[in-house]
């Protein structure tokens, strides 16, 4: 018998984790990859309370956030070669063509 | 209360003349111009003949229905009301002003703003019939300014020139000087009596016989400043020579007729409050006596026909406040009338003779022109004898009843009564002066400056402009002549009323003349003496001017200081000029230019330019471009507005919300 | 049994997603984010969610984290240095995210009426699932089919050669 609690609490950590990789690491696509952990925390939780209330559609969403978070990986990735190609970096740093 | 006199039909067809006038005039032919202009002083003439033969109980009131002010306990309406006094005025003014407008369609015959300068006349005589006709201080106000404005774009009515601007915008300033203490009094009255309406005023003093000086003082003090600065005495006179550069009938009757005796005929009206003030109608007479012979030593010496009138209009006005400030206000009305007779008709044979000569107006220019303009001869003739006071002419009447009034007025009253004798003597001579100068004698008339006096050329009309010594002089034309006749008869007979049955007459409105019992004899000696001085004035002008012409050359190369003294006017102007005009200007542009252009505005200009730029400067730093901080920024956003909805939404609810329970 | 299943593989999520952030490769990142997706795969089946395991399983760990790890070798995209403002970032980001954490921890916490998960809960049959998405959602359930195909021609246009260098050869 695990508490709910225990499961939302991972789910916040996880969520957490990827805050600060988005924030701190300096490779782009690294940077995407904390953005895919933040996802994948919250999909923990939508499930969780699924299974406490006994919906289904909480697990629907999770299903729509991974149909979401699929096609933003890949037009995401595509970006980031693109800018690969005009800057020949992947450091978040260097990439500031828009500053003003 | 018998049938509607239609009071309100006075002052609007003048404003209706104004408005078709003003806004159609100039796409109209002359001659529906002028239709227009004549019918609306005409018709407002009818209307007060009407209302003279109608014999309505007199006062009559009309007031309209929507209330015009209605602010707590302060309730003033639109009323009109007749009585003896105003119905006089209005005559005065309807009537002259008409025969004034038949002769400006001659005289301004070939001006181009033709259509402009009748839609301003007819905006005038619509201000000054409400003025005369207004039965509150207010709607009197309204009229007052008006006449101001109307005189302010009349004065200026050549406005490419630009004494005539400057001299119109003098006028308005000094006016304003003189409303000011207008503007006072009336408060002053709204504080005391609740009420601005004359009627109400007059019947709270009624009650209270008893209640004199103190603050009726101070309420008669200020409305005198106002009439000072309206009628032009001493010390805010100094616009009327100026007023001369507007055209010849706008002095003649807005300068010499009706505007500047506003001030004599608000005075009149409030005559109730001044009867409570021995002081301020003192100050009243002082101020009259004073002006008169001011102005009638000024006259002596000028060059210009029409400043010698314009200062003989500031001392005949004296002559006015003289008589109001005896207490006698109806002899004060009584020359007010025989003086609009005269004066109009000095100023409109003035006018003839400068149209006749393409513009001169300078009388060391002028001489013989007797023989080239025969009518005006005589009618200018019969003016002069008038004002000189030469029975049985207008002014003997009216003037001897003041002079008589004052002498009889205590002690300070023969003071008065010398000076205005001495004044009558002065008054007779610098008239015969320019009467010599003008019509006897030889011609002196040079090559004369045809632009000089904006007064339009008639000499352009057809003929050939002749610019050599011997410019023919001609007779003006029978539109300028026949307003000329109607004036001299009415000078010559307008005062065979007599001052007696026209005292009684205005009795009911301007109260009884409380005038101790002289004799008859008394009477006839005082007017043998006004007529010896002025028949002194005559000898004296006669001797200078016609049998020996050098005479005053030599006395004012031997007398120069006193007569450049007189020459520039005591250099009054001058004076105003240094110490308060400049330093006001000084100020002004101090203040205009430092303070509020540079320092406020621009200071106000600056700031917000210099926030922009700072937070320009601020928010550029956001863009950084840099995509950490654009993360950070965001995380640090989601964060608040989660820290946001759990503080909103306290702990309770939260609770109830986990507690959703089955279902679903 | 439910306890240790759930101590090892949260303790998998978490080590994993410590990994990601301490390693400075990007495949290393990669493939611990890979056993992240796993081990969420695994809880939740202990959740009762079969198919949502299989699909994450599938999905996530099978197609996206394939096309991450392509992606990050495809560019060779090297070792992560150190520059400018990166400690600092730290010294903020790791502080002000633990106390986010906290916050929500709390707020957890002190949630009342939580329920628990125990083994023997009945499990969300595929069927269940399917009949809710094609019966009340398929609107949405379409939309996102469209989403993929505009996903998809986006992906391609961007990644195309042609708005970089132009290649002669064809």
């Amino acid at each position: 018998m695990i508490p709910i609690s225990w499961y939302l609490l991972l789910s916040a950590a996880l969520f957490c984790l990827g805050v600060v990789g988005f924030l701190i690491k300096r490779n782009l696509i690294t940077v995407f990859m904390s953005i895919e952990l933040m996802l994948n925390g919250v999909n923990l939780s939508f499930v969780a309370f699924a299974h406490q209330w006994h919906l289904v559609k909480g697990q629907i969403f999770v299903f729509f956030v991974m149909v979401v978070a699929a096609a933003e990986a890949a037009v995401g990735l595509a970006i980031i070669i693109a800018v690969f190609r005009a800057r020949s970096t992947l450091a978040v740093d260097r990439i500031d063509l828009m500053k003003l | 209360m018998n049938e509607s006199l239609h009071l309100w039909l006075v002052p609007l067809l003048p404003f209706a003349g104004f408005l078709i006038n003003g806004i159609l005039g100039r796409r109209m032919p002359k001659a529906l111009v002028t239709t227009v202009a004549l019918l609306a002083p005409l018709a407002s003439f009818a209307v007060v003949i009407n209302a003279a033969r109608a014999g309505a109980t007199l006062p009559y009131i009309e007031t309209f229905r929507h209330s015009w002010i209605n602010a707590g306990t302060l309730h003033i309406d639109y009323s009109f009301v007749l009585d003896q006094l105003s119905l006089v005025m209005l005559l005065v003014v309807t009537g002259i002003g008409f025969l004034i407008h038949i002769y400006s369609a001659g005289y301004m015959a070939h001006d181009e703003g033709y259509a402009r300068y009748f839609s301003y006349l007819n905006l005038f005589l619509f201000f000054m019939t409400v003025l005369v006709l207004a039965g509150n201080a207010l709607l009197m106000f309204v009229g007052w300014e008006g006449v101001g404005l109307a005189s302010y774009l009349l004065i200026g009515f050549w406005f490419q020139k630009p004494s005539a601007a400057s001299a119109g915008m003098k006028a308005f300033v000094v006016n304003r000087i003189g409303d000011f203490g207008f503007l006072i009094g009336m408060f002053l009255l709204l504080g005391n009596f609740n009420s601005l309406s004359f009627n109400v005023i007059a019947a709270e003093l009624a009650v209270k016989p008893a209640w004199t000086g103190g603050v009726l003082t101070a309420i008669a003090l200020c409305l005198l400043v106002g009439a000072t600065g309206k009628s032009a005495q001493l010390p805010l006179y100094v616009w009327l020579p100026d007023a001369m550069e507007g055209p010849t009938p706008v002095s003649a009757l807005i300068h010499a007729a009706t505007m500047v005796t506003a001030g004599v005929y608000m005075i009149a009206r409030t005559h109730f409050l001044f009867d409570r003030s021995p002081f301020a109608l003192l100050i009243v007479a002082i101020v009259g006596a004073a002006t008169a012979i001011f102005a009638a030593t000024v006259a002596l010496v000028q060059t210009d026909i029409k400043r010698v009138l314009a200062y003989s209009t500031v001392s005949q006005l004296g002559y006015m406040f003289l008589g109001c400030g005896v207490a006698a206000y109806s002899a004060g009305i009584f020359h007010l009338m025989t003086h609009a007779f005269f004066k109009a008709l000095l100023f409109l044979s003035a006018g003839s003779v400068i149209h006749g000569l393409g513009g001169e107006q300078d009388l060391r220019k002028m001489g013989g022109l007797r023989r080239h303009m025969p009518i005006t001869f005589w009618t200018m003739t019969v003016s002069v004898f008038t004002i000189a006071g030469f029975p049985p002419l207008a002014a003997f009447f009216s003037k001897d009843a003041i002079l008589y009034a004052a002498f009889l007025h205590g002690t300070s009253g023969k003071i008065f009564w010398f000076i205005g004798l001495v004044t009558a003597l002065l008054t007779s001579f610098y008239m015969f002066r320019l009467w010599y100068l003008t019509f006897l004698g030889e011609r002196r008339a040079g090559a004369s400056s045809l632009e000089d006096h904006g007064a339009p050329v008639h000499a352009r009309s057809g003929s050939k402009l002749v610019l050599e010594a011997e410019y023919p002089a001609h007779e003006s034309p029978w539109s300028m002549l026949g307003p000329l006749v109607i004036l001299a008869v009415l000078s010559i007979g307008g005062g065979w009323i007599g001052i007696e049955r026209f005292a009684a007459y205005l009795a009911p409105s301007v109260g009884a003349a409380s005038v101790e019992a002289g004799s008859a004899g008394l009477e006839w000696t005082l007017a043998g003496l006004a007529v010896a001085a002025a028949l002194l004035g005559w000898f004296i002008a006669h001797r200078l001017y016609k049998s020996r012409p050098e005479t005053p050359g030599h006395l004012a190369a031997s007398m120069s200081g006193p007569y450049n003294l007189l020459l520039h006017k005591y250099w009054i102007d001058e004076l105003y000029g240094a110490v308060i005009v400049k330093p006001i200007l000084a100020i002004s542009r101090f203040v205009l230019e430092w303070i509020i252009d540079v320092a406020i505005l621009g200071g106000a200009a600056w700031l917000l330019g210099g926030i922009a730029t700072l937070g320009g400067a601020i928010l550029q730093r956001w863009q950084s471009g840099n995509l950490r901080s654009y993360a950070a920024w965001l995380t640090a956003g989601a964060a608040v507005l989660l820290l946001y909805v759990l503080w909103a939404y306290s702990p309770a609810s939260l609770s109830a919300f986990f507690n959703h329970g089955a279902g679903h | 049994m439910h306890l240790i299943l759930f101590i090892v593989f949260a303790g998998l999520c978490l080590a994993g997603a410590m990994n990601l952030l301490l390693q400075t490769h990007p495949i290393n990142s990669a493939l611990s984010l890979v056993v992240v997706m796993t081990s969420l795969a695994v809880l939740y089946l202990l959740l009762g969610a079969e198919f949502l395991a299989i699909a994450q399983i599938i999905v996530y760990a099978g197609a996206i984290m394939v096309l991450f790890t392509f992606v990050v070798m495809l560019l060779n995209a090297g070792r992560e240095e150190r520059t400018l403002g990166s400690r600092a970032g730290k010294m903020i980001g790791f502080p002000a995210v633990a106390v986010f954490l906290g916050v929500i921890a709390t707020v957890i916490l002190k949630a009342q009426n939580l329920g628990s998960v125990a083994l023997s809960d009945p499990i969300t049959s595929t069927e269940d699932l399917s009949r809710v998405l094609f019966h009340e959602l398929l609107l949405p359930f379409e939309v996102t089919s469209v989403l993929i195909l505009v996903a998809i021609l986006g992906a391609v246009a961007l990644a195309r050669a042609g708005s970089g260098e132009r290649r002669v050869s064809k």
